[in-house]
């Protein structure tokens, strides 16, 4: 988990066929990625620290090889973050050299142009801070690391997707998408979301950090940590409120699975801690939770996880 | 039902290929596409148990989930029951992962099936066996052929409805063939299946002991992929030049690019159109290192022995197979816009990595999508009509025809004024 450029160990552009689909995923983020570098003026690369932006910078740093980055990064920071994300991100941003601006919840907060949720989630607080920072920064094109798999809605997301100037998306009125010819141009105020990783599924994310040893924040791999149960999930102790009274802390080997806002993001129980263990245990709980003709009722991880996903970008 | 395929068990090297979908409304369509999802285990658990639920809702016995509803997506859509826009799914077996575009099979949305072709290998033509082949069958038969998708299958459908009838599919296949062979569809594959049940999709059904060939699962996992793209001769659209400055890579200037089509490798001779200057390539670079050669979807960053200005907008080429250099030409346009198109619009065109102001001089006919003729010339093209053209160009580019290349003959049209897409081109033959 130190330098972010690896030699792979299969030979990927051995001048055949492209025979492998994650070659063909690979090739396909990286031409996106050079077409909005070279047609749009300000792009911008929403960077979280969770595993799909992770791939994507990683992508995108190959995208200009042996160039540096032609864009700054952007992290719309909730604030209730787990340190071990933020040291992952503070030190990829020192090693590479990389330009990253944090838009935080609670600079809005503190200025009242934002509210806190009564609920204390401050995932439905990024948008505003987000638009706010793409207008103050003129950024015309904001890569993202959404995946066409993630929802149904997100089914019929372009690949470079435009908004208005208040951000908003009409998907009764997106731009065919043909071949690979990518049309981004826009007027004053609008800007384009850009999803390199539109045809990744979430396996292939997970097999592309093994590939390609991409450094990922330590928290996916199993760790010991002090945990409390709520609401069906173990969630870990911070300042954002937790454990509340009645709540006991106990010590668990657990790994994250998504690394979102830390007040509401559960981490499961796991001994994997080698990519390839988290490359199993993902395989092996993707195929039980699959597959049942009758599920039962009891929400699953998964849906956990694609629940909150709605609340994002 | 049985089912063997598991995707995610992958173990040797999964190929990727790209297939579209489309059919008539209530031909079975999001049923197939739900089932195929289902039975490559494709779905998550508590995706299915909404299904269920909606299922029961809906008043269905929840013996059968409704597998349509998995892959039923935007609210509009939600309302009126239909589907409106392109949308894709993913699902993969032990050997291949499929991006399948899901393309609404309204009359009026031929665009989103143009869009859901043009870069499929693969397209599944849906019929309603008690129906045969309708108008709409036709017509989705015609833009697979017209955007030359390599593979088409046809999928008979609703076979339970028909007794699974031998005689219902060998009808309905010859029906088809016909068709196909009249439009010069060179590789069609018909399947009998009951997307509802499952049979012949994933799993051989046992009520159609009368067939032999494949199930749709195992064909789609069986036809060739991307042999066509490297066959073609090589072009190389120059995305953007890399020129890092560092102390490390002081001198360095590359050619970033993705291959298009043909196969380019280190020692070549290259020419850069349209500017038509030469030059020969001395290192193809990854990130990994350098490699002898890059075959077509590649991305890659090229190295030439002279600085040669080629940049954006400019396509490497072998100087002996070296696409056409027009400042003017012919094309197919499907209309993709509300407004209609009139001779003498000035537009823009974007063609690999070089768009340019452009004037549609001459309409010179409309495309009937039963025989793929022309008619005489209309006065307008409307929304989701197929029609010939003529284009001025105000700077030159370097095409292939459609037909001889899929990956370079295509093009858009764009709205000088708002940018919005208004065609999809298909350079004709000069
Ligand atoms: N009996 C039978 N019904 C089917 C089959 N496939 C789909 N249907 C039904 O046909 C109707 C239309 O299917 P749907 O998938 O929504 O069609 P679409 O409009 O083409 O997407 C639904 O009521 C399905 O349950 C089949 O193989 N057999």
């Amino acid at each position: 988990m130190t330098a972010i450029m690896v030699a792979p160990s299969t030979g990927l552009n051995n001048n055949t066929v492209e025979n492998d689909h994650l070659a063909a995923l690979e090739s396909e983020a990286v031409h996106i990625i050079r077409e909005v570098a070279a047609e749009f003026d300000r792009p911008v690369l929403l960077f979280s620290g969770g595993k799909d932006s992770a791939v994507m910078l990683h992508l995108a740093l190959r995208a200009f090889h042996p160039a540096p980055l032609p864009f700054p990064l952007l992290h719309v920071d909730t604030g209730h973050n787990f340190p071990e994300v933020i040291a992952y991100r503070d030190r990829l941003v020192a090693d590479l050299g990389l330009r990253l601006h944090v838009a935080a919840v609670q600079d809005w907060i503190d200025d009242g142009r934002l509210v806190e949720r009564p609920d204390g989630t401050r995932n439905p607080l990024q948008t505003v801070p987000l638009l706010d920072t793409i207008t103050e920064h003129r950024f015309d094109a904001v890569f993202g690391g959404a995946r066409r798999d993630e929802d149904r809605a997100r089914a019929k997301e372009r690949i470079v997707s435009l908004r208005d100037a208040f951000g908003g998306w009409d998907p009764r009125r997106q731009r065919p998408e043909l071949w690979s010819l990518y049309n981004g141009r826009h007027t004053a105020g609008e800007h384009a979301r850009v999803f390199p990783l539109s045809n990744w599924t979430e396996l292939d994310i997970w097999h592309y950090i093994a590939r390609r040893d991409v450094p990922i924040p330590g928290i996916y791999y199993a760790h010991q940590r002090e945990v409390f149960a709520r609401d069906g999930m173990w969630l870990t102790a911070g300042e954002w409120g937790g454990p509340r009274n009645g709540e006991q802390l106990i010590t668990r080997s657990v790994r994250y699975r998504t690394v979102g806002d830390a007040s509401c993001t559960g981490a499961v129980d796991s001994t994997a801690a080698t990519i390839e263990e988290v490359l199993a245990e993902v395989t092996a709980s993707r195929i039980t939770e699959r597959g049942a003709t009758r599920a039962d009722d009891r929400l699953s991880e998964a849906a956990m996880e694609d629940r909150k996903r709605e609340g994002y970008f | 039902m049985a089912v063997s395929t598991a995707g995610p068990l992958a173990t040797g090297p999964v190929s990727l290929l790209r297939l579209t979908t489309a059919g008539s409304v209530d031909d079975g369509k999001s049923t197939l596409v739900g089932r195929l999802l289902h039975d490559t285990q494709s779905i998550l658990a508590d995706q299915l148990a909404a299904v269920d639920r909606a299922t029961r809702a809906r008043g269905g016995d929840g013996e059968v989930p409704d597998l349509a509803l998995l892959t039923d997506g935007l609210r509009a859509e939600r309302e009126q029951g239909i589907t409106i826009d392109v949308a894709y799914r993913y699902f993969a077996t032990p050997t291949r992962k499929f991006v399948l575009a899901d393309c609404p099979g309204h009359v009026q949305y031929t665009r989103n099936t143009v869009t859901g072709a043009s870069t499929a290998e693969l397209a599944v033509v849906l019929v309603d066996a008690r129906n045969g082949l309708v108008e709409q069958t036709r017509r989705h038969l015609a833009v697979a052929a017209f955007l030359r998708v390599p593979h088409v299958v046809l999928a008979v459908n609703k076979m339970d409805l028909a007794d699974f009838d031998e005689q219902v599919f060998r009808r309905i296949e010859a029906d088809f063939a016909m068709a196909a062979t009249s439009l010069g569809v060179p590789d069609v594959v018909s399947i009998p299946v009951c997307a509802l049940h499952g049979d012949n999709v994933a799993a051989r059904s046992r009520r159609t002991p009368w067939y032999s060939g494949p199930t749709l699962l195992e064909h789609l996992e069986a036809v060739p992929t991307g042999r066509e793209a490297v066959a073609e001769p090589m072009r190389f659209p120059v995305q953007l030049v890399l020129r890092p400055r560092t102390a490390e890579h002081p001198d360095y200037r590359g050619l970033a690019g993705r291959v298009a089509s043909g196969v380019l490798q280190v020692g070549d001779e290259v020419v850069a159109l349209p500017s038509g200057v030469r030059s020969t390539v001395t290192g193809i670079d990854t990130p990994d290192g350098s490699v002898p050669a890059a075959a077509a979807g590649e991305s890659v960053t090229v190295l030439l022995a002279d600085e040669i200005d080629a940049g954006r907008g400019e396509v490497l080429a072998h100087p002996e197979q070296a696409p056409r250099v027009v400042t003017e030409l012919g094309a197919d346009l499907c209309w993709l816009a509300d407004r209609p198109l009139l001779a003498g619009a000035r537009v823009l065109v974007k063609h690999g990595t070089r768009t340019v102001r452009a004037i549609v001089t001459e309409l010179t006919g409309r495309l009937d999508l039963h025989t793929l003729r022309h008619t005489d010339p209309p006065d307008t093209l409307e929304l989701n009509e197929i029609g010939g053209a003529r284009i001025r160009l105000a700077e030159p580019l370097a095409v292939d025809t459609y037909a001889t290349d899929r990956h370079t003959g295509g093009f858009l049209v764009i709205d000088a004024a708002n940018g919005n897409t208004l065609a999809a081109g298909l350079v004709a033959a000069p």
